[in-house]
């Protein structure tokens, strides 16, 4: 893509006034960020004898960034660096190293070919300004061969076409990825068509019922008008028979949803609520129709199709609740599956799927890489970053025979590795089974809802039974009479509001937490969440940020010079504590210079040849800083620590610590007045739980738990009457994820316990803790309120349809009042705002 | 009364219409993505060959 030309162009471009002038205001470019991803960029002025790793002129951080920039304005699209708002708080746009191609990604097996053209779906990562959306089909657009490039907001994903004899997907991905952003591949007919099939069912029968809803009621208020004002019987039956000719096709065909429920029930020997309404709606045209051929006064069909629009809303909102909860766990899925790199007998390599590796098999694991499969080393040594499994915010060290498990991060060198587990012993399958299970377990308010429903269901058969038996037998009625007043009661007790009650809330109550970045997996989370009372934390990776910092134990003011050296090597370096330092020299308003020459030793630190010998930064026994001050002994003690050594000076110590997030201390503060128990549970040490205990405000805390010993701590509590919210993000808490009564995860958590939660937040702070549990309370209260509302909706008109007094002007009244009021309360939750 | 014989019919087509439209904007995919189109909008889309597009960039 960079010829020679665009970059020249590129160039002329990144020299123009509006461009630079621009970029020099908004941050990106000023202050030694980079133009394109907005992290810190070394200067040109700052930079040492190293290589320059961008384009030279300290614009860029590195040469994926300075290529992407040269990629963007080449295609004219420079535009995009003004159109969008960076956001401190997401992935930084930042390219990886191997951009260019598909990085590994298993194509072929996604994309679709059918006459040349050929079609893939894929989720972009590192979506979040709309600009991104523009550049991203923009930059395909420029492609030749494809025919269409569309990237959805919504669902985050990207669906590409193109000719086959003209491109290749891997070169398109490859266009992409350059950019910054990550592309997996996922199969559209696997996770989506059944509830696309049923959702786009519903929208259709809830259409066709509206415009037939509303086109018969019209016709009513033109019978009810005219009855007032002596219109004659023959334009009366008229208008019925037109009321008839719509209502009846718009029946059959949007009631199909709950006849099809009522007869799968039925067939069971069963009943739930869809027989009651499947009832009353055909017994309502039947009787109607006959009322009509009879040429008699009133007629139903208004009540019955406007019954049937209101309860396909109720149930389409419904589907939509969930159909949140299921679209983030789709994505995590999708992330899932990630390429493997196996190496054949003779050494050639392949990029299989995950689901085609066989255990015994040899995979290549590279640098940088997120390890796809369980397995045990055979060669190399590296550092493994296990956060996502054990919380742990220090890699630890592998060599030959160290078991990996899938998920990890192989940080330093490469690494083979022979498989293990596969199929269902993978995360992914695990995942996929967990999803499943959250699917099929539903809250116990919504199973209070189905209680309801059963007793509900016969009370009314036998309730409109009775009256017609009543109104025929008892006093004498003729028996058409008697039925239409057993008709109205089915209709009048049709569970319009209390079908709505729920889902309304719940919709809404979702939507609020959705833009405050927090997700609702399963729907009756909001519910379980508003009964809890006690809440436990887990420490790495949720109180704290799950990443190290520099402690000032080491950072002497008489340091200053130490931490800049040290931080010119570790700018090199991926390593987690190593970052952490430069973050750290930074903080200090040292300009970190990246060194050249600098060699990283796996396991042991980094080393660089100096003119006055070596220079390392590292282990303790790497360095060899034996004597060297007065701090010797306590080390493994206070945590993670880097040694520097310079020829001729004595050996540097840096302690790191893992902080709590900012906010932690406020938050604990304000759910304890809200009158929760806060607890800390960790697999940490003792000293080090303590210390950040007494940080945040905790005075509960228990140190060293395995798993097993948080879930025992849980259920102590549930026995005692607790109703648990766990907070936690390692695997290690995925247990009690599960076995608390509701949990809140992290979306920096990995992806077992983000779906073993309840709930998932964003960011870096644990503010979102606090919003949720305080909509969750007001959702419930609503839903309280809502469900109230219904039942004194019943209590009141029940007798007096039983007593033979409601007309179907009053039914249709009655209905639309009763189901308005209950949405109009759950709008309530979206309006007042919480401090 | 007889303009209803007209008038009625002459709704329900017009009605049915807007129906028939709202279900073809359904089955197109129009209601995919409610967030994009929002933004979509702001985006000038020149589609310019690369070869004149940076001339009209930046000034």
């Amino acid at each position: 893509m960079a010829t020679p030309r665009a970059a020249a162009v590129a160039d002329e471009m990144g020299a123009e006034p509006g461009v630079r002038s621009h970029a020099d205001t908004t941050g990106p470019g000023a202050e030694g960020r980079c133009l394109h991803c907005g992290l810190p960029a070394p200067s040109a002025a700052d930079r040492g004898d190293g290589d320059p790793p961008g384009d030279g002129d300290g614009r860029f951080c590195c040469s994926g960034c300075a290529a992407a920039y040269r990629l963007v304005a080449g295609l004219g699209l420079a535009d995009y660096y003004r159109r969008r708002t960076l956001d401190p708080d997401q992935r930084p746009l930042k390219p990886e190293d191997d951009a260019g191609d598909s990085g590994g990604v298993d194509l072929a097996s996604h994309v679709h070919t059918a006459e040349g053209r050929s079609r893939v779906s894929l989720v972009v990562e590192g979506l979040h300004w709309a600009a991104c959306v523009w550049l991203i089909e923009s930059v395909l657009a420029r492609e030749p061969g494809v025919i269409s490039a569309r990237v959805n907001m919504t669902t985050r994903r990207l669906a590409l076409a193109w000719r086959e004899a003209e491109t290749d997907g891997d070169r398109l991905v490859g266009a992409v990825r350059r950019l910054g952003y990550r592309l997996v591949p996922f199969d559209t007919e696997r996770l989506d068509s059944e509830r696309r099939r049923r959702e786009g069912e519903l929208v259709r029968a809830m259409a066709v019922a509206g415009f037939a809803a509303g086109n018969v009621m019209l016709l009513s208020v033109s019978i009810w008008a005219g009855a007032s004002q002596g219109m004659g019987p023959a334009t009366r039956d008229l208008l019925h028979w037109i009321s008839a000719l719509i209502a009846m096709p718009a029946i059959a065909y949007a009631g199909r949803p709950f006849f099809r429920s009522a007869l799968s029930v039925l067939r069971m020997g069963r009943t739930n609520m869809d027989v009651p309404i499947s009832l009353g709606v055909l017994l309502a045209v039947a009787m109607s129709l006959y009322q009509t051929a009879r040429g008699a006064e009133h007629a139903y069909f208004d009540s019955a199709i406007g019954l049937l629009f209101f309860l396909l809303v109720g149930r389409y909102l419904d589907l939509l609740a969930r159909g949140r909860a299921r679209s983030a766990a789709e994505h995590l899925l999708a992330l899932g599956t990630k390429a493997v790199t196996v190496l054949g007998s003779g050494g050639e390599r392949r990029v299989l799927a995950p689901a085609r590796v066989e255990p015994g098999m040899s995979v290549l694991v590279a640098a940088g890489e997120r390890i796809g499969i369980d397995g045990r080393v055979i060669a190399g040594v590296s550092e493994v970053d296990t956060a996502l499994i054990d919380g742990e915010s220090v890699p630890k060290p592998v060599a030959p025979g160290t078991r990996l498990f899938a998920g990890t991060l192989n940080l330093a060198a490469p690494l083979t590795v022979a498989v293990t587990a596969v199929g269902d012993g993978t995360l992914l399958a695990e995942i996929a089974r967990l999803i499943e299970a959250a699917e099929q377990q539903r809250g116990r308010y919504v199973a209070l809802a189905d209680r309801v429903a059963r007793l509900y269901a016969p009370v009314v058969h036998s309730l409109a039974l009775l009256s017609f038996l009543g109104w025929w037998l008892g006093a004498g009625a003729a028996w058409q009479d008697a039925l239409l007043i057993a008709i109205s009661v089915l209709i009048i007790t049709c569970p319009c509001a209390l079908a709505l009650a729920v889902p309304v809330v719940h919709v809404i109550a979702s939507g609020r937490l959705l833009r405050r970045g927090i997700l609702l997996k399963s729907g009756t989370a909001l519910e379980r969440l508003s009964g809890a009372n006690t809440i436990v934390f887990d420490k790495t990776g949720t109180l704290t940020l799950g990443r190290s910092r520099l402690v000032e134990a080491a950072g002497r003011e008489a340091d200053r010079a130490a931490l800049a050296q040290a931080a010119a090597l570790a700018a090199a370096s991926r390593h987690p504590l190593a970052r952490a330092l430069v973050r750290a020299a930074e903080a200090h308003g040292i300009v970190v210079t990246v060194a050249g020459g600098v060699i990283e030793v796996p396991g042991a630190g980094l080393e660089r040849l100096t003119a006055d010998g070596i220079m390392r930064l590292g282990s303790r026994a790497f360095v060899g800083a034996q004597g060297s001050g007065a701090t010797d002994g306590e080390g493994s003690e206070a945590g993670p620590e880097l040694w520097l050594a310079r020829p001729g000076e004595a050996a540097v110590r840096f302690v790191f610590a893992d902080a709590p997030r900012d906010d932690a201390r406020a938050v604990i503060t304000a759910l304890q007045q809200r009158g929760y128990m806060v607890e800390l549970l960790s697999g940490d040490r003792p000293a080090v739980v303590a210390a950040v205990a007494a940080a945040v405000g905790i005075a509960t805390w228990q140190a060293g738990c395995t798993p097993s010993d948080k879930v025992r701590r849980l259920e102590a509590l549930a026995g005692r009457g607790a109703r648990v919210l766990m907070v936690g993000d390692g695997l290690n808490d995925a247990p009690a994820l599960a076995a608390a009564s509701v949990s809140l995860s992290p979306a920096t958590a990995v992806d077992v316990s983000q779906t073993a939660a309840d709930l998932v937040f964003q960011g870096d702070r644990l503010a979102p803790v606090v919003e949720a549990l305080v909509v969750a309370r007001r959702a419930q209260r609503l839903v309280k309120q809502n469900l109230g509302l219904a039942l004194i909706y019943n209590a009141t008109t029940i007798p007096l349809a039983v007593a033979g007094l409601v007309t179907p002007l009053i039914a249709a009244i009655a209905m639309s009042t009763s189901s308005l009021v209950v949405i109009a309360n759950a709008l309530r939750l979206n309006r007042r705002s919480v401090s | 009364m007889d303009i209803l014989l007209y008038l009625i019919p002459a709704a329900l087509v017009l009605g049915l219409i807007g129906l028939g439209g709202f279900l073809w904007a359904l089955k197109s995919g129009q209601y995919d993505d409610l967030d994009g189109a929002a933004y979509r909008i702001l985006f000038e889309d020149d589609e310019l060959p690369p070869a004149d597009g940076t001339a009209h960039e930046g000034r």
